[in-house]
């Protein structure tokens, strides 16, 4: 089941947005994010908002293509009639789903139409998601052929019994054969671990890692698994079939990944992520982090742009019909005010290594800097250059430490 | 169609004409619905502004279906030709109440002894009944809820002849519900309970058995007139205090308040002076003429003894002042409650509370939150320990964190209670068990009727505060019932054990206990926090002592991760919204060292939610 979307104001039909948003525009940088919303079976774990054949109810996959396409030429005159500035689009992101189970030709029309609405900037990052098993190296050769440049593939373990309890239906030895695929048709790649899944011992996840980085990949993402509320696994864990994950054994393997990437030469630069050069960090995702704009199309997307926030609707046959209206596909939205964004920035900044400007802490929040550098939380080091960077420990209580600070 | 077409005017009423009874029943054995039937019948109350149990004003009264405050009622009512004027006067039901039971009894020449004909007599109507036998009341036995498929009228009318004395066929049988057998009931209140004896030339002497603050018209002071009389205008004397007061308003309950041109010898009525606080009208006061006084006063008159006492302490330490506030306006009603400011370590600002009995405090604490809204953390309920230090010195300790440490204690006396449990005679092993783990003494078992027994014990007070009666109920599947009354102190090996948070003491926590039982609290109070508080980033040991030597120890494990794997667009708004969320917890977070405890800890482990949640699962 997908998870449920949040409480918001209504949004505009029109889509437009209020005037507060063009302040410091200029200096954000603009992305593109395309949700594909199928996925061939679900993962009992995954609460994103996806949808296997049964679950359509009438929408239809083949369709999809156009509907993003109308939607990003949309996006162009809700900017445009914001007064926005003409930006190109930095980075795309093709997430799911499964963006790979479409035929390699739609997502080439999808990212033809970001790049006639928006332009593509100069050494655009444009990554796509996918599955081992819906990628083979002709539909690799043709990604890269319309412009995709990385590939964050879902890995997830190398161990058999690890990938049966997320119900991921691949042979693990094809994850060389595609990685090979991806390397041969120029993509940078990615490779997503999950790690605590129920009865994953410490072995296994240091197996799944040394797998990992015996493939030399450019960008190493690794989860702690979350058991999502509503999902198959949340429901085998309430009735016993599974062990639920234990939060020790999940940060001990934490610590494990941090030291085996650090060894390899990885290092982490968010919470879950680590790259092998400042340039290999996935720059889609730090705009995230950093407070950029981006304007995410299909079923269920999030979009930010100046402090708004909004939500489109979530299943595809509402989106389809929304779309087919030429109305704005977002459910509700919700407006930033100045303590909101506070708050934002400094959950998020606390999560990665660049850190949160220290004297942007409000009074409180300074006094407690000390505390947490005694207490191995915060790096001393950091703190005195005036940025607050988590130490691993911290990383690993990360909320706490946001808790701490927070007025 | 009422019996009485012309009711007796108050002031002048022959008290041969008038009958004072109470009703003695257990909670839930139908007194109030009896007593709706009772003014139904006599006509005082219409039938359109018959609300059920008419008597008992307080919501807590009505939904716990207790009465906690007395009222008396006059009906007319007319037997074999001649009229009366019959006084029903309401008596609280609890054994915290004992003392008012007992001035409710003596303004009666009568009782109705009320019993559930499914269920049988129960300890405190037990109780109640020993204290209108010694205040020489002639007793009316009555079984109720006839109309009920369990009723056995057989088997309990030969219970109550057995205890009372006479035949199964004295004993009548009504059912309050449908009103069967209530005209025949009133026709042998007048037949068997005698009419009130006074000196109509004497100077006026009244007793107060109630007093009840109104938020409009202040005190309204209940009576029971014995010699002379009291008329409208009037300065009245309060005989404990020597207070005057005018009167402004005199009348009868009937059952709202009718003002009347006085009340004479044997009448029953309240009093209106204007007087603001309920201790200025005490119960068991005699109330006289200022003009002229009455040389003694009516006899059994005592000052309300607080019994067990606990700490009283806002969850939001800013609603303290309102705490402060809402015990003043309470304390205008309620004569019995005591408290003065206290600061504790772990919980703040708060009010140290004497309190009758546990229902006493029950009640109090539910009057706080229900009618001023305020949320508060009870400390362990504890009860007076007399200490004498080695040096001499003696004083006392309501307060286990007052109770001293080290070796310079020579002796503490603890209150004891005579406590006497009914209950079917299957229990009696069970509960025999359960008092002498408690530290009781046997004092001796009877038979009551053909399967339910009394068992008597002396018991340490102490001990009974402590969930005793929670126990009590669960283990005999609710079908024992208790009574108590004190009975004097007796000297015992008690220490006072703490609980430690990462070295710090937890004040709240604190308890004096028998040496044999210190053990036993240590590691219960110890694994029910390492249960109920959240793991820190570092370990939390979790001590209990006595004084420097530590009996228990469990530990909270550091916390490793606290952290959400991923966080990306569509997570920044939840996540957002859950810190605004968990910022607001932190509120509720009381500070011990350095170790955050949830308010919610602090309940459930003073209340002892954590075994209980435990037993359901």
């Amino acid at each position: 089941m997908p998870s449920a979307l949040p409480d918001g104001e209504p949004a505009p039909p029109d889509g437009s947005l209020p005037a507060g948003v063009l302040e410091g525009a200029a200096e954000r940088a603009f992305g593109v994010y395309l949700h594909v919303p199928f996925c061939r079976v679900r993962c009992g774990y995954c609460d994103f908002n996806t949808y296997t054949a049964t679950e359509l109810q009438g929408a239809r996959q083949e369709d999809f293509a156009a509907q993003a396409v109308a939607e990003v030429r949309f996006a162009r005159g809700v900017l445009d009639r914001a007064g926005l500035p003409s930006r190109p689009a930095s980075t795309v992101f093709f997430g799911g789903g499964t963006p790979t189970l479409l035929p390699t030709a739609d997502l080439a029309r999808m990212l033809d139409a970001v790049r006639d609405a928006f332009s593509l900037a100069d050494g655009a990052e444009v990554t796509t998601e996918a599955n081992p098993d819906s990628v083979d190296r002709e539909a690799l050769l043709r990604l890269a052929d319309a412009g995709v440049t990385r590939i964050s593939l879902g890995m997830q373990s190398a161990v058999p019994r690890v990938l049966a309890v997320l119900d991921r239906t691949h042979d693990p030895a094809r994850i060389p054969l595609v990685v090979g695929w991806a390397r041969e048709a120029g993509l940078a790649v990615s490779l997503d671990l999950i790690h605590g899944a129920p009865g994953e011992t410490l072995d296994d996840w240091l197996e799944s890692l040394r797998a990992a980085l015996g493939l030399e990949p450019d960008h190493v993402s690794a989860y702690a698994l979350i058991v999502e509320e509503g999902t198959r696994l949340a429901a085998r864990i309430r009735r016993g079939e599974l062990p639920a994950p234990d939060d020790d054994l999940q940060a001990e393997m934490y610590e494990a990944a941090d030291e085996l990437l650090g060894a390899a030469g990885y290092a982490w630069y968010e919470v879950s992520n680590w790259a092998r050069t400042p340039a290999d960090r996935s720059r889609h995702n730090l705009a995230y982090w950093t407070g950029e704009d981006w304007w995410g199309v299909g079923p269920g997307a999030h979009s930010h742009v100046g402090g708004v926030r909004w939500w489109n609707v979530k299943h595809p046959g509402a989106y389809a019909r929304r779309i087919a209206d030429g109305a704005s596909p977002a459910q509700a939205r919700e407006r930033l005010d100045a303590a909101a964004r506070v708050q934002e920035e400094l959950l998020l900044r606390t999560r990665i290594a660049d850190g949160y400007p220290i004297e942007r802490l409000g009074d409180a929040g300074r006094r407690a800097v000390a505390g947490l550098i005694a207490d191995g939380l915060v790096d001393g080091a950091e703190a005195i250059r005036g940025r607050l960077v988590p130490t691993l420990r911290g990383r690993l209580l990360a909320d706490l430490v946001v808790r701490t600070l927070a007025d | 169609m009422p019996r009485a077409t012309k009711p007796l005017t108050p002031a002048a009423t022959d008290p041969s004409a008038i009958r004072n009874f109470c009703i003695i029943a257990h909670i839930d054995h139908g007194k109030s619905t009896l007593a709706d039937r009772m003014l139904q019948i006599t006509g005082v109350v219409a039938e359109r502004d018959m609300r059920a149990q008419y008597l008992d004003r307080m919501d807590i009264e009505r939904e716990r279906g207790i009465t906690i405050k007395s009222q008396a009622v006059r009906m007319p009512w007319a037997s074999d030709g001649a009229t009366y004027a019959l006084n029903m006067i309401d008596t609280p039901g609890h054994v915290d109440f004992t003392y008012e039971v007992s001035r409710s009894l003596a303004a009666c020449e009568g009782a109705i002894l009320l019993v559930d004909a499914a269920q049988g007599i129960e300890a405190q109507t037990l109780a109640n009944l020993y204290l209108a036998l010694e205040n020489d009341l002639a007793i009316v036995p009555v079984l109720n809820k006839i109309d009920l498929p369990a009723a056995d009228p057989e088997k309990y009318a030969r219970e109550l002849a057995q205890l009372i004395g006479g035949s199964p066929d004295d004993v009548l049988r009504v059912s309050g519900k449908t009103g069967e057998g209530v005209e025949a009931l009133l026709d042998e209140v007048v037949a068997r309970i005698p009419a009130p004896v006074g000196d109509p030339g004497a100077p006026a002497r009244a007793m107060i058995f109630d007093s009840v603050y109104d938020a409009y018209r202040g005190v309204v002071t209940y009576v029971r007139m014995v010699d002379g009389r009291l008329q409208p205008r009037e300065r009245i004397q309060m005989m404990s205090t020597r207070a005057v007061h005018e009167l402004l308003e005199i009348g009868v309950s009937a059952p709202e308040p009718e003002p009347t041109r006085g009340l004479a010898v044997g009448e029953v009525g309240y009093l209106i002076t204007g007087v603001k606080d309920v201790r200025q009208s005490k119960v068991g006061d005699t109330v006289t003429n200022s003009a002229k006084p009455a040389t003694t006063p009516l006899p059994g008159y005592t000052d309300p003894k607080p019994m067990v006492f606990s700490g009283l302490y806002p969850i939001d330490g800013s609603d303290y002042p309102d705490l402060r506030e809402a015990l003043d306006k309470l304390k205008l009603s309620d004569a019995a409650l005591q408290y003065e400011p206290e600061t504790s370590v772990a919980l703040g600002f708060g009010f140290r509370c004497g309190f009758l009995g546990l229902l006493h405090l029950e009640i109090v604490t539910e009057r706080l939150s229900r009618e001023f809204g305020l949320d508060l953390i009870t400390t362990a309920p504890s009860v007076i320990y007399d200490v004498t230090l080695e040096d001499g010195k003696e004083f006392q300790v309501t307060n286990p964190s007052e109770f001293p440490t080290g070796g310079k204690v020579s002796e503490v006396r603890e209150p004891i209670v005579r406590t006497a449990i009914l209950a079917p005679k299957d229990y009696v092993g069970t509960i025999m068990e359960l008092c002498q783990s408690r530290r009781g003494t046997l004092l001796g078992m009877d038979y009551l009727g053909e399967d339910r027994v009394e068992i008597r014990y002396t018991m340490p007070l102490g001990e009974i505060v402590f969930d005793f009666f929670d126990q009590l109920k669960s283990k005999t599947a609710g079908y024992a019932s208790l009574d108590y009354e004190p009975a004097g102190e007796q000297a015992a090996d008690l220490v006072k054990v703490d609980i430690l948070l990462q070295g710090e003491q937890v004040d709240a926590f604190s308890t004096i206990v028998h040496r044999d039982k210190a053990y036993a609290y240590g590691t219960m109070m110890a694994e029910r926090l390492r249960k109920l508080i959240p793991r820190q980033q570092f370990e939390v040991p979790i001590q209990a002592a006595i004084g420097s030597r530590i009996i228990a120890r469990e530990n909270i494990r550091a916390m490793r991760k606290d952290v959400l794997a991923k966080c990306y667009g569509g997570d920044i708004t939840r996540k957002r919204k859950l810190l605004e969320k968990q910022k607001e917890g932190k509120k509720r977070m009381k500070m011990v060292g350095r170790v955050e405890v949830p308010q919610e800890a602090f309940i459930a482990a003073l209340s002892g939610d954590v075994e209980k949640k435990a037993e359901k699962k």
